[in-house]
């Protein structure tokens, strides 16, 4: 009973949020008190959960029948679980860093983006915890609609031509694919609980079976498989927490969070591995992990680059969960939380590059780490996290991945992995590089004026005492960035100590 | 006592009113008696609805008069199921009707308007009670020629052009009725539609049954404007005012609808109408096109009221793909999809009116920004789009999920791939105005604009509200459907 009124209140928490943060627009300082507030109570609602999921329960929650056997229900078993809580732990630190952002960046409208986050958060969270497809496929539904308004934050004509696409990808392949794979499955199998094991073991012809796991795959468009990857590099016209933790976390992992409930509770990993109908899953996933590396290094928008390294580290997780082992799908979940945490730093970080010097491009941020240090020191924690090397909590995911392939005897995607890490390498590490090698623009405007310096070297005088420059000098980024963005950093860091116990909470869904 | 009257009071009511109406000339009191009169037969409507749930068929002999002589009043499931859809519709557009009309109309024409608006609803009614095929032509065209006037009032000239249109086009379709049900009575000697169905094989099915079933199809087919006989809808739907748009896109296709069910399968029976002759297959075809055709159409239309009309007729077509499946699921979705349409509709042309009441167009330029000003009228047309493209937790999803799983059933895998893709492209119209509405800087001469006035924002709300209660708490629509369903295929 007292489980049931925490599902309840960790639901709807963020919906009564969203109705004081409307009343209270016209008084920022309450709406955000107001959001933070409602953030934390969150979380903490999502936190009683925890226990009895520990303890082998599943606390469930049925809301209503919409039709005859179709209900609107809520069951929380150990993935769902992980996905609330990093969803509800991450909007805490987000709303934070909202407050230092959109102040820093004086944006406009910014009641209707903090109504719109906590509707989202709300609909992520009834994502992890819904009971059934039927459940999953609503709340699918209401994140992209409320995360729309964000993409279109700005209203310029840039933001409103993303917002089709976000659009326009999200809804058609969620309506196009994923309803018609949903009613088919209830057409067959009679039910769409998440039942572990499957439901559609002998209800479906084996032929039709890779059918069905095209319409879901491809349906399921927040997974960003390739090539319907088009609408998360289009999303990161919305202002940077949204990118940071709808288009890094709660929207994107709600995806792959998805592809992994489908096949673990509808298809049933044996069923799948039995049918071999997901061959085809594993070679677009792995396709996808290497051509979205290999586009990320011809970005130049840092934004727009962390966008590809999204989309590659997302098809990491459906690639583990089309191997279908128990090591891959174990993995598959870990890496849901260990690449929340590294990529939010590194959206936190490119925000704050982004308040503090309205620097968007790499090849403008030359020299640019002396003056944020602390910044571009936690970029390298959230690269190196994602990349994938101790002690960050990449490495876990990617090893556990790796291992499944192995299980499955598909040894070419342990290659795909290595050599995707590489690429990231050579992504990710530029970034931070540059950020304290080469001169400083102004050095290279001096150096063209005359005055030859050497770069290197200038650096580190400059970075101690900043430099009297022309006009507004650059500084490091306002606390309310900062602190977030360090959180999630040593984030990285505890779940590569704590990863056993993630590891054993999650087990359980593979037996 | 009274409430075995009830299936006849329910038409009696407006009846008897429309021309109290005129009576009392002055606006008031014509508003007050149409409202009275709407509200009470929407309440005899629920009472009978509760009858039919828990006793099954009423039958009602007027005047006294047992069936094959006199009229019999005959109510099941379905007809059950349309009268709480006009009624429904009627007593949330009658309060709204009363601002609205203060700007469209000249003050004095109102008290003909409300008793034009009382007879269609007696009208549109009539036909849904009644059972005797005669009897419903009378008052199917009872409710045209009324709906010709209603539209005739509408603001703009051109609203006289289109209800000559569509009266024109209506008395084809009438007359094609008529001339069938004509034929029937050659053939079986009554007019009571359960006898004709019981003497029908009997008399065998001759040239004379065939030409019938021909007229009644085409003829109906005007009436419910199934793709391509909906020329007269578009224009009807965008010059007539606000009010008598948002009742006749509700309730008169929806009327039209359940005749062609009624004869096609209670009638002329399932065995004639589709095993028989092969009527099942351009049904489909037609459904198909209608699903896509207008829709398109709709996407590139400026005056936005326009845009649902077509996106009407678009929707007819799904009602009439369930019909086409002939079967228990595919009926459910269609009748169910009745129900849900005229909800949705409903609500987004109040809509519309609540914005023509403040800005005088409907154009989808002169919506620019509107939702900065008007914010509670958009948010009720957000929701009730949203129920229009079939998002979950509304309405329209529901029905889109019946039509889906019938079309699984029975194993027509490219039908439910062209359900979801049309619906895509309700998305697109609809997004257009959202995003001109919402994402676009409003031009000067909007800063004045307010929110409408509560009389027009309760009944649009009321209607929104219907979408997404009906669309959380299907067991109502979902159970008289399927009743519904279940009878007119015959099967328990």
């Amino acid at each position: 009973m007292e489980h049931q009124v925490y599902i309840a209140l960790a639901i709807l928490l963020p919906l009564v949020g969203t109705i004081m943060i409307w009343m209270s627009g016209n008084r920022p300082n309450q709406r955000e008190v107001v959001t933070i507030i409602t953030a934390g109570l969150t979380f903490l609602c999502v936190l009683q959960l925890l226990p009895p999921v520990l303890a082998g329960e599943q606390p469930e929650l049925i809301v209503a029948e919409l039709m005859p056997g179709l209900s609107l229900a809520f069951k929380i078993e150990p993935l769902g679980m992980m996905f609330g809580l990093i969803a509800s732990f991450l909007w805490i630190i987000t709303s934070f860093y909202a407050i230092g952002y959109m102040r820093g960046h004086h944006e406009p409208n910014q009641t209707r983006f903090y109504m719109c986050f906590a509707i989202a958060i709300s609909s992520a969270l009834a994502i992890a915890f819904s009971g059934n497809m039927f459940t999953l496929f609503i709340a699918y539904e209401v994140l992209t609609l409320s995360t729309y308004p964000l993409v279109t934050h700005s209203q310029t004509d840039e933001a409103r031509k993303a917002g089709r696409v976000y659009l326009g990808i999200l809804m058609s392949t969620s309506i196009g694919l994923l309803m018609l794979g949903v009613i088919w499955t209830w057409a067959a199998a009679g039910t769409l609980d998440f039942t572990p094991g499957g439901i559609l073991k002998g209800k479906i012809d084996d032929g039709l079976v890779i059918v069905l796991l095209f319409l879901y795959m491809y349906g399921i468009g927040k997974a960003a498989l390739m090539p319907i990857h088009r609408w998360l590099p289009a999303a990161m016209v919305a202002p940077t927490p949204v990118s940071a933790l709808l288009h890094a976390v709660a929207v994107v992992k709600a995806g792959v969070f998805t592809v992994l409930k489908v096949i673990i509770y509808i298809f049933g990993a044996d069923f799948l591995t039995e049918t071999g109908a997901s061959v085809w899953l594993m070679c677009v996933a792995g396709a996808t992990v290497l051509l979205a590396s290999l586009v990320a290094l011809t970005k130049d928008n840092l934004k727009a680059r962390l966008a590809y390294s999204t989309i590659s580290q997302l098809a990491y997780v459906v690639l583990a969960g089309a191997l279908a082992t128990s090591h891959s799908l174990v993995g598959g979940a870990m890496h849901i939380a260990m690449h929340a945490f590294g990529k939010i730093t590194l959206f936190f970080c490119a925000g704050a590059i982004m308040v503090a010097s309205h620097k968007t491009e790499i090849s403008q941020m030359r020299g640019l780490g002396w003056k944020m240090p602390f910044t571009f020191a936690a970029f390298l924690i959230g690269a190196l996290s994602v990349i994938g090397l101790p002690p960050l909590g990449g490495s876990w995911s990617k090893w556990y991945i790796a291992l499944g392939a192995a299980d499955a005897d598909q040894l070419i995607f342990i290659a795909v992995l290595m050599i995707s890490s590489l690429l990231n390498i050579a992504y990710l590490i530029p970034v931070f590089a540059r950020g304290f090698f080469g001169p400083r623009e102004e050095e290279e405007a001096q150096m063209a004026a005359g005055h030859g310096d050497h770069g290197g070297h200038g650096d580190a005088d400059h970075g101690a005492s900043a430099p009297v420059g022309s006009g507004k000098q650059i500084q490091e980024a306002p606390l309310f960035c900062l602190v977030p963005l360090w959180l999630t950093a040593i984030g990285c860091l505890a779940l590569f100590v704590y990863a056993d116990r993630l590891y054993n909470m999650l087990s359980p869904i593979v037996k | 006592m009274l409430s075995s009257h009830l299936p006849v009071l329910v038409i009696i009511i407006p009846l008897i009113c429309a021309p109290l109406c005129i009576l009392f000339r002055g606006k008031d009191q014509a508003f007050g008696i149409a409202l009275l009169a709407t509200w009470a037969s929407f309440a005899c409507a629920c009472l009978i609805t509760a009858r039919v749930m828990t006793e099954g068929q009423i039958s009602y002999e007027l005047g006294g008069w047992p069936p094959p002589i006199g009229i019999e009043i005959r109510i099941d499931a379905l007809n059950a199921l349309i009268l709480l859809i006009v009624s429904g519709i009627g007593s949330v557009v009658a309060p709204y009707s009363r601002n609205s009309l203060l700007l469209e109309y000249v003050e004095d024409r109102s008290s003909m308007f409300y008793s034009a608006f009382l007879l269609c609803l007696c009208g549109l009614m009539g036909v849904a009670v009644t059972g005797d095929a005669f009897n419903l032509f009378v008052f199917l065209e009872i409710s045209s020629l009324s709906s010709y006037v209603l539209i005739a009032l509408g603001f703009d000239r051109r609203a006289l052009t289109a209800s000559y249109q569509y009266l024109i086009m209506g008395t084809i379709g009438a007359t094609f009725i008529v001339i069938s049900i004509g034929l029937l009575y050659q053939a079986t000697g009554t007019l009571n539609m359960a006898d004709i169905a019981k003497r029908l094989p009997e008399h065998g099915y001759d040239r004379t049954v065939i030409s019938a079933f021909a007229f009644m199809v085409i003829g109906a087919g005007l009436k419910i404007a199934i793709f391509p006989l909906h020329q007269w809808l578009p224009n009807a739907y965008t010059y007539a005012p606000s009010t008598v748009t948002a009742f006749l896109a509700a309730t008169a296709t929806k009327v039209s609808v359940y005749i062609l069910l009624r004869f096609l399968f209670t009638v002329f029976g399932v065995h004639f109408s589709f095993e028989i002759l092969p009527t099942a297959a351009p049904l489909l075809i037609l459904a198909i096109l209608a699903m896509f055709i207008p829709s398109i159409v709709a996407c590139f239309q400026k005056n936005v009221k326009r845009v649902f009309a077509y996106s009407s007729v678009a929707q007819i077509g799904y009602m009439i793909l369930g019909i086409s499946f002939v079967s228990v699921t595919g009926l459910t979705a269609g009748i169910l999809h009745l129900f849900n349409h005229a909800l949705m509709k409903g609500a987004l042309f109040l809509v519309l009116g609540c914005i023509f009441y403040r800005i005088g167009s409907c154009h989808i330029d002169r919506m620019a920004g509107i939702a900065r000003r008007m914010p509670w009228t958009m948010a009720a047309f957000v929701g009730a789009s949203l129920s229009l493209i079939g998002i979950p937790m509304t309405a329209g999803f529901i029905s889109k999920w019946y039509l889906i799983l019938a079309a699984y059933e029975k194993g027509w895998w490219y039908v439910t791939v062209l359900i979801v893709v049309s619906s895509l492209i309700a998305v697109i119209y609809v997004w257009r105005v959202i995003e001109s509405a919402y994402f676009r800087e409003p031009p000067d001469d909007l800063a004045t604009v307010s929110e409408a006035p509560l009389s027009l924002l309760v009944p649009t709300w009321i209607l929104v509200i219907g979408n997404v209660y009906f669309g959380i708490d299907t067991s109502l629509p979902v159970g008289l459907a399927e009743l519904a369903a279940k009878s007119l295929m015959g099967v328990n």
